[in-house]
């Protein structure tokens, strides 16, 4: 018997298929109130509750399935709605308005199909196991990573889009890659001949094998490989894994089943509300067809669960009627766009086109027959000119005089269509459906925080794509209306960091006392420009931090040299370069941990955290660790932190560079170097990447060629994959880049900005930063590699200056007119180690303990 | 030197029945803090020498009420809207040196001492 009672009034309506659309279908639901007239049950065939399946590829760069979950946990339940994840619907029983599925049958007064879509398998002789995988699930991955157990090479069937997301995804596994593409050029879809061209030499220069024109006739069984490849024309490719990715099919069975229409090519029919041949069910996003088309495209899928779910709520609805395939995306890290009529199909229109061979970027503008408007586009390598085509093309907005400009190189970045050109129908974000009127209304009722405003509408955070385009139309819309973007430090400077960086080298100015007189507010500062300012002088001039002048500057773990903890006491992190350490040296750690009865923990960055130090203490320990040759390890600094590394080619079998020795080379050159916030690098020997290189601000990876250099990466909160910014380098190259790189960070970047939210807010991205630090754009690169010299050059270790001088050292007292240690310290044992004593525990303590 | 325990002065203009010697004027930091004791009470001195007002010592608590953790000392001086504050070196909220109130939380609030300089000593005004 059926337990769940309905109470009256309360239909019931289930959902098929807990995908992204699907799972949007719900959000509006519970946005929109309905969860009030509808009990809502949904069923999902995969274990897990929806995901990001757009940035599925992340699964391999070391997201997992729970961060790429579309929402919270409890999100479900908290909402009253009933999910019934990892249970097939066998069959849609329409007389009795029954779900079958594997738990039971369940009655529905309304039923949305998000059913999705599934892989296309040509049928090809022999393809079956490791040669037959596919890339839609986690499912997939899952047994995608586990045939590239000692795999080489992997090839994936299908240039398009998501195949190309597939051979990033090989890649990033270590193997390997090639794409083998039926028709003769990549992405045939969303590109043009010169574009997938252009596409084609920059994936190729990334490693990655491009066969074109293949049709492949059988799969056999491989000489040096697992797999022979046959193509028709008579030639073969070899590899140990097969992944199709030719494209997808609307996942129908369930309606053609039940007897409902369909679409000439698949898919269940639906009308301009979505609903299908039967009044009670609609269907959304890759399993509908439209006018006989399905969206293989997200935002789509969004728009059609929008206008069910208003439906459903009793509201006003905007009809489907078609989409925007317009797309942006970055494939295996090339920026790649698609807008309109990419190929120029329209009778009578004209083209303009730029092509760079040297750099591998092509561009096409197509304008409409009367010259007029912009009805498509096609971007490779540089998709900064996206934003304004697509608000051209999307809003009819009228060309300007020489419509070349608008795709031609132009001295500082793409040319920017101004926000006010934009009319309020525009939208801004698609996958939301937020238009410039919605941002307008939110500035309107008050909103004046880019976080807000993106709390409010969603705007931007679906697929981020628009991120730049709101941030500018916020902004325009705030000084419209007169409120100031104010980018002042803080009440005591009218500057920015990069501009008060710039005052500082500029003037030379050393001391904080005469920043403030000559520039700033006021006679003493406060705890945001004080610090910012400390880290400044220290870039530019690097003298020890605990100089009279400059010790009032410095935020409390930079006055006592390290890391305050929840108690008051501080933890010690000696340096370990690389970490590399000797067992002499490892055993004074002990012999200092034992002795001072310091909580011992290995951190992340392959050094050892000694915890529960109090004030007085640290001289006499940094006494004893300097005396067995240790030094700081910076680790309560805004500066560079650790080189991690694996063992590289001196052990490992795999390693093809002493990553060791680099990472020793490279903690001791930027060691000490202040910057805006922390600074983390990683050197990995070879592609396996075992030093996790590419989650930090510097990676490094050896190549057989050289070193290939990843920037801006990060763990922690945001994660961020590194970006590649240079390949197959030398030692002296490697290093130059390197310098090059922080000292630009140090010198534009905004005060606590770790470099990965800095190069996403550096204008004109990744191309940019290579200019600058690779081609040497702003003629910078001499002054920025003497600016670091100059750093390295004046390193000393500060505790070592710090103890050579009693007058620093007074600050080292608990009080200074007492001797005591601080009576309110307490700790308790816990695995054989001192913790800090909870509140509740303080009564345990006896006062015996207590006397010094 | 025994000193009362429970003393209560709310602002450092009150005036003090008698002033004890604490520490040295040498013990000082400028434009920083240091910790003295004061038989069980633990209390934060700051030296500003460069204010509107000249030279000026702050005795402020030395406990911070959010973590229980005895290390305002250890905080960084700063001036918000005119104010010279303390900013707690846990959880950054701003204390301010004149009356111990706190920017953030109404309901946290440390307590002050009127405090001198007299020669070479920094004298604590006991009541």
């Amino acid at each position: 018997m059926n337990a769940i009672v309905s109470p009256i009034g309360r239909e019931r309506l289930v959902i098929i298929g807990n995908g992204m659309v699907g799972h949007h279908g719900i959000e509006q639901l519970v946005e929109r109130g309905a969860t009030g007239r509808y009990e809502v049950h949904v069923f999902g065939e995969e274990r897990q509750r929806a995901y990001d399946r757009v940035h599925l590829s992340e699964y391999f760069g070391g997201r997992d399935a729970e961060s790429l979950a579309m929402c919270e946990a409890d999100y479900y339940a908290r909402h009253g709605i009933h999910a019934h994840l990892g249970v097939q619907v066998l069959e849609i029983d329409r007389e009795r308005c029954e779900v079958v599925t594997t738990e039971g049958r369940h009655s529905y007064d309304k039923l949305i199909l998000a059913t999705g879509s599934y892989p296309f398998v040509p049928p090809i002789a022999g393809a079956e196991g490791n040669s037959r995988l596919v890339y839609r699930t986690l499912d997939d991955l899952d047994a995608i990573r586990a045939a590239a157990q000692g795999a080489r090479r992997g090839v994936v069937v299908g240039g398009g889009l998501l195949g190309l997301e597939a051979a990033n995804a090989l890649k990033s596994l270590g193997l390997e890659a090639h794409v083998v593409e039926f028709a003769p050029r990549l992405m045939p879809v969303q590109l043009d001949a010169e574009g997938g061209a252009a596409l084609k030499a920059r994936i190729e220069a990334l490693g990655v094998g491009v066969h074109l024109s293949r049709a492949t006739q059988e799969i056999a069984i491989g000489e040096a490989y697992a797999y022979r490849m046959n193509f028709q024309d008579g030639d073969f490719l070899e590899t140990d894994l097969i992944v199709f990715s030719a494209g997808i099919r609307p996942q129908d069975a369930l309606a053609r089943a039940a007897g409902l229409e369909l679409g000439a090519r698949g898919g269940v029919a639906v009308d301009n509300d979505c609903r299908t041949s039967d009044p009670a069910i609609y269907a959304i996003g890759e399993c509908a067809a439209w006018n006989g088309s399905v969206f293989g495209l997200v935002a789509p899928g969004y728009s059609m669960a929008r206008t069910v779910a208003a439906q459903l709520a009793g509201e006003a609805h905007a009809p489907f009627t078609g989409a925007d395939m317009s797309t942006k995306l970055k494939l295996l890290g090339v920026d790649v766009g698609s807008i309109g009529d990419a190929q120029g199909a329209t009778l009578g229109s004209k083209s303009y086109r730029f092509i760079d061979e040297a750099r591998a970027s092509y561009r096409r503008l197509v304008v409409s027959p009367d010259g007029k408007t912009v009805i498509g586009a096609v971007l490779v390598g540089d998709n900064s000119y996206y934003d304004t085509l697509l608000q051209y093309a999307q809003n009819g907005i009228k060309l300007p005089a020489e419509p070349s400009g608008l795709i031609l190189p132009a001295g500082e970045g793409a040319p920017a269509l101004g926000a006010d050109a934009l009319p309020d129908t525009a939208t801004i974000c698609s996958c939301h459906n937020v238009t410039k009127g919605a941002v307008c209304c939110q500035v309107d009722a008050g909103v004046t925080d880019l976080g807000e405003l993106k709390a409010a509408t969603k705007a931007g955070t679906g697929c981020g794509g628009c991120a730049a385009l709101l941030k500018q139309v916020f902004e325009h819309e705030l000084s419209a209306r007169g409120v100031e973007v104010d980018k002042s430090l803080c009440e005591h400077f009218a500057y920015t960091r990069q501009e008060l960086y710039g005052i500082v080298r500029v003037e030379g100015i050393k001391r904080f006392d005469e920043l403030l007189a000559k520039h700033g507010r006021g006679h003493v500062g406060c705890d945001i420009c004080k610090p910012a300012v400390g880290s400044i002088l220290a870039s530019c001039w690097n003298q020890p931090i605990t100089d009279p002048a400059l010790i009032p500057l410095q935020d409390t773990n930079d006055t006592f040299m390290a890391n305050m903890q929840k108690n008051g006491t501080y933890s010690i992190v000696p340096r370990i370069a690389g970490g590399e350490i000797t067992p002499d040296k490892l055993i004074v750690l002990g012999e200092v941990a034992k002795k001072y009865d310091l909580y011992t923990k290995i951190t992340g960055g392959q050094r050892i955290d000694l915890f529960g130090a109090q004030l007085h203490q640290l001289p006499d320990i940094w006494g004893e660790l300097i005396a067995a040759g240790f030094e700081t390890g910076h680790a309560y600094g805004k500066s560079l932190r650790t080189v991690k590394s694996c063992v590289g080619s001196t052990w490992c079998r795999y390693g093809v560079q002493d990553s060791v020795g680099m990472a020793l080379f490279l903690e001791n050159r930027y060691k000490g170097l202040r910057a805006p916030h922390k600074i983390k690098f990683a050197v990995s020997g070879c592609t396996r990447e075992c030093a996790e290189a590419q989650s930090k601000d510097v990676g490094v990876i050896a190549t057989d060629k050289g070193w290939n250099l990843y920037v801006a990466g990060n763990g922690g909160m945001r994660p961020r994959h590194a970006e590649l910014l240079a390949t197959d380098l030398d030692d002296d190259t490697l290093v130059r880049y390197i310098d090059r790189f922080l000292m630009f960070y140090v010198r534009t970047a905004d005060r606590l900005q770790r470099t990965s939210v800095w190069r996403e807010s550096l204008e004109g991205g990744l191309d940019y930063l290579k200019q600058v630090v690779i081609d040497d754009r702003l003629s910078l690169a001499a002054e920025l590699e003497a600016q670091m010299q100059h750093v390295v050059d004046t390193y000393e270790c500060e505790w070592a200056n710090a103890l050579k001088d009693e007058e620093k050292l007074k600050r080292f007292r608990t009080f200074v007119n007492d001797a005591r240690p601080d009576p309110d310290i307490h700790f308790v044992k816990e695995r054989g180690q001192p913790r800090p004593a909870r509140v509740s525990e303080l009564h345990l303590i006896s006062v015996t303990e207590e006397v010094v | 030197m025994n000193l009362p325990n429970a003393l209560r002065v709310e602002s450092r203009s009150a005036s003090a029945a008698r002033w004890y010697p604490l520490c040295q004027r040498a013990d000082l930091v400028a434009n920083s803090g240091v910790v003295a004791w004061l038989d069980g009470e633990q209390v934060a001195l700051f030296h500003v020498p460069d204010t509107e007002t000249g030279d000026q010592v702050f005795a402020i608590d030395n406990k911070d009420p959010k973590s229980g953790a005895n290390v305002i000392g250890r905080g960084l001086i700063g001036q918000l809207k005119g104010e010279l504050v303390i900013a707690s070196p846990l959880y950054k909220q701003h204390f301010r040196l004149q009356d111990g109130s706190c920017v953030e939380y109404p309901e946290q609030r440390l307590r002050v001492w009127p405090v001198r300089l007299h020669g070479e000593q920094v004298e604590i005004g006991l009541d």
